[in-house]
């Protein structure tokens, strides 16, 4: 069979010295760590490897031995790494030799406990230390749950060589008996940076631990959670998205370390979306209150509002008129009609009302978009939503109008054919009715249904009207969630770091020689920017829609109240 | 050592097919398609720009020209890097796995590695694609429950689209390989 040996490129200009690493006999492959200069003791070796296989839990033995000459061969090195097979007995014991420059490394094993030994095919594959250990190998999407045994056989190296960290922390110019040569025998890396950023971290996330419980505390008091408050709350966007923030900021200053790596690089995730959010959030800040233009905005409102009512009022007297060329019911017209205008006319003497506080309002409102942009546009939302409240009013009274005089026709509609609605069993069941029972239910079943294209098209307005409003606020939302979720550490990572988040290997074949192991480099493929995106998306308090089309539909048709969006917290119905 | 010989994809344009042996269980098999044509390009980018100009005399706007300069810039930087796919190859490494390669005009390359305990065959299917019927070389994965199941099929030169022919030779090439699994004694 075929022997596979996974080489370090950082070993490869190393002194001769044994090799050290972990043999997987299922596979047939050695991954060799590490190489061991002279001179050293045989006893100390074998000590330390066991030191490090109890911290580190993965089976490093000697391997084999591997020689550098720059000269000619040596004829007693040889000898003496044969001899060194005898001491540490390993099967099978590997044999790499380099001479001077060369490219092409003569590689044999020696196995004494075969009978006949034959000749096998060795696969001498260079990897790069320090990329496989930092890197994270992603398993395919669609497997789910594999089971130890059948990890692949990739995931085993990656696995060996992240787990031996306690090895590369000595090296050869260390004082101690043993010298080794790794990845950081071309320098150790470490950034100062980095390490004053993690000591500074542990009091800064106490202090936020801190902060944050005062301030959840005071959000769970009695006082906030009186009736009208808390439906204001629970209505308002805006409050939801600092809730969410907030849980977010408790994730992020929670003292337990990460476990795993899904969790490290959620923490990660929320913290550069967090940063990124506050940041935009304060551009906008700078912006608006730059050259007053919020003082500007709180000046338009007012107009706008008018105007919008102005429209609306403009629409309600082309309804009580002739609209489209119908002919709609005079009386029923006129009442509807002048119901809704002083409706409107109610509604801007309000904003009216309001309008010497409005500047000042918005002034102080605006300054909360510095807790970030997804909350401005939280903001947004809420304003619109406030300011079209009266087309969400005349929403709800044309749609249970029209949903009364619906059921009001199906329960006439039976009685025309002598048939009525049993609630006990909830089916429909034949009944006799009295002569004036059924002279009544005509007359009302016939006026009902001509009064009822009024009806329709005053709530097809309003419908109308509302939806588009819905479609605005859902379209913000839909922002707001595309900022929350989308994980901007992993695609930074992504792309300044490809080999951190790896999809799997893929090999390139290197100069041959005839008679010489086959070469061959093994590269880190990286996951693809939509791999990223999907593994490690935040979770979001979703509002997608609620309803089927279907049901939708269904709902409009018969004049029952929508409510397009569903929050995670409310209940099912 | 390597060789070249000359095939034809399903379409008729000209293909070559490359196979280097590296080693005794080591094979790269490389299908080159037609390059980028001089003249498809030139007449392209000439009938774009005839019509931008044709609005432009219409229109007398002359954001028209710099967007379809724009237009024509972005779309040939896309079909490069996108779309036109130079290479195909196939390296079949006996005992590690295969690794399926497409280059592009631009460079860029895009690998996929099949660890050989997944593998479970290489074999050529038939389709019906409109009004043919196409042969195609495909990697059978093993399914992990059932051991004679497949879970999934991974079409192999799915851009040149080779004949037969040439289906046949690297399907020979990368049995010879496949072979020395089976023959080779399970290791404890």
């Amino acid at each position: 069979m075929v022997l596979k040996v996974f080489f370090p490129s950082c070993c490869s200009s190393a002194d001769s010295g044994i090799l050290i690493g972990r043999w997987i006999s299922e596979q047939n492959s050695a991954v060799i760590l590490a190489v061991v200069h002279f001179p050293f003791i045989p006893v100390q070796v074998k000590q330390y490897l066991g030191e490090v296989q109890r911290v580190t839990k993965v089976n490093v033995s000697v391997l084999g031995s591997w020689s550098n000459s720059k000269q000619e061969k040596e004829e007693s090195l040889s000898e003496f790494l044969e001899d060194l097979g005898t001491i540490f007995c390993h099967e099978p014991w590997i044999q790499i030799s380099k001479e001077g420059d060369s490219k092409f490394w003569s590689c044999s094993t020696l196995q004494k406990h075969l009978k006949d030994p034959q000749e096998e095919e060795i696969i001498l594959v260079y990897y790069d230390q320090r990329k496989v250990m930092l890197s994270h190998l992603h398993p395919p999407l669609d497997t789910s749950g594999q089971r130890a045994e059948d990890a692949s056989k990739l995931s085993a190296i990656f696995d060996t060589v992240a787990r031996s960290q306690v090895l590369f922390m000595t090296d050869r110019y260390d004082e101690g008996p043993i010298k080794l040569t790794h990845w950081q025998s071309d320098g150790v890396e470490a950034s100062i940076i980095v390490e004053l950023l993690k000591q500074a971290s542990v009091p800064a996330c106490m202090l936020l631990t801190f902060l944050l419980s005062l301030l959840s505390g005071i959000c769970r008091s009695r006082v906030l959670k009186l009736w009208p408050l808390s439906f204001l709350w629970s209505k308002l966007s805006t409050c939801e998205q600092l809730g969410h923030r907030l849980q977010h900021l408790q994730v992020i200053s929670s003292n337990k370390k990460a476990q795993n790596q899904n969790q490290l690089m959620r923490k990660a995730n929320i913290f550069v979306s967090l940063l990124i959010d506050v940041a935009l959030g304060i551009l906008l800040m700078s912006w608006l209150y730059r050259k007053n233009r919020i003082g500007h905005l709180a000046d338009t409102l007012i107009p706008v509002a008018d105007h919008v009512a102005e429209e609306l009022q403009d629409l309600l007297q082309w309804l009580m008129g002739a609209p489209a060329g119908l002919k709609m019911n005079r009386a029923l017209d006129q009442v509807l009609g002048r119901f809704f205008l002083y409706h409107i006319h109610l509604w801007i003497s309000y904003i009216h009302l309001l309008s010497p506080f409005i500047e000042m309002i918005l002034w102080y409102v605006g300054l909360s978009a510095c807790l970030g942009l997804t909350v401005a546009l939280c903001i947004l939302s809420d304003i619109i939503a406030l300011l079209t409240f009266h087309i969400y009013c005349f929403y709800v009274y044309g749609a249970r109008l029209y949903c009364l005089k619906i059921y009001g026709l199906s329960s006439l509609w039976r009685l025309f054919r002598g048939k009525k609605w049993n609630v006990l069993r909830q089916r429909v069941d034949s009944c006799s009715y009295d002569l004036d029972q059924l002279f009544i239910g005509t007359l009302l079943f016939t006026i009902l249904l001509f009064l009822l294209p009024t009806t329709a098209l005053y709530y097809l307005v309003f419908t109308l009207l509302r939806l588009l409003v819905v479609i605005v606020q859902g379209l913000i939302h839909l922002l707001v969630d595309l900022i929350d979720s989308l994980p901007l550490y992993s695609l930074i990572l992504r792309l300044c770091r490809s080999y951190r988040l790896a999809a799997g290997v893929k090999f390139r074949v290197l100069e041959q020689q005839d008679g010489k192991p086959l070469r061959l480099l093994m590269q880190i493929n990286p996951l693809s920017y939509g791999g990223v995106i999907q593994t490690y998306r935040l979770p979001t308090y979703s509002c997608y829609p609620r309803d089927s089309w279907a049901s939708l539909c269904k709902k409009l048709f018969l004049g029952e109240l929508i409510y397009p969006w569903k929050h995670k917290g409310d209940k099912q119905n | 050592m390597a060789e070249e010989r000359r095939f034809r994809s399903a379409s008729g344009a000209p293909i070559a097919l490359r196979r280097r042996q590296h080693s005794a269980s080591c094979r790269e098999l490389a299908v080159r398609g037609p390059r980028l044509q001089l003249r498809s390009l030139s007449a392209a980018t000439s009938a774009v720009w005839l019509a931008a100009y044709g609005l432009f005399a219409l229109s007398e706007n002359s954001m028209v020209l710099s967007a379809a300069i724009f237009i024509t810039l972005i779309g040939l930087i896309i079909y490069l890097h996108f779309v036109k796919i130079d290479q195909e190859s196939l390296l079949v490494i006996g005992s590690l796995g295969i690794q399926v390669t497409s280059s592009y005009a631009s460079g860029k390359e895009s690998t996929t590695f099949i660890e050989m305990g997944q593998v479970k065959d290489v074999v050529i299917n038939e389709a019906i694609h409109m009004q043919k019927v196409i042969y195609y070389l495909c990697i059978l994965l093993q399914d992990p429950e059932d051991p004679q199941g497949v879970s999934e099929v991974v079409p192999l030169f799915q851009s040149s689209q080779p004949r037969l022919d040439c289906l046949i030779e690297v399907y020979k090439n990368c049995q010879e390989i496949l072979e020395q699994r089976k023959t080779a004694p399970q290791s404890s």
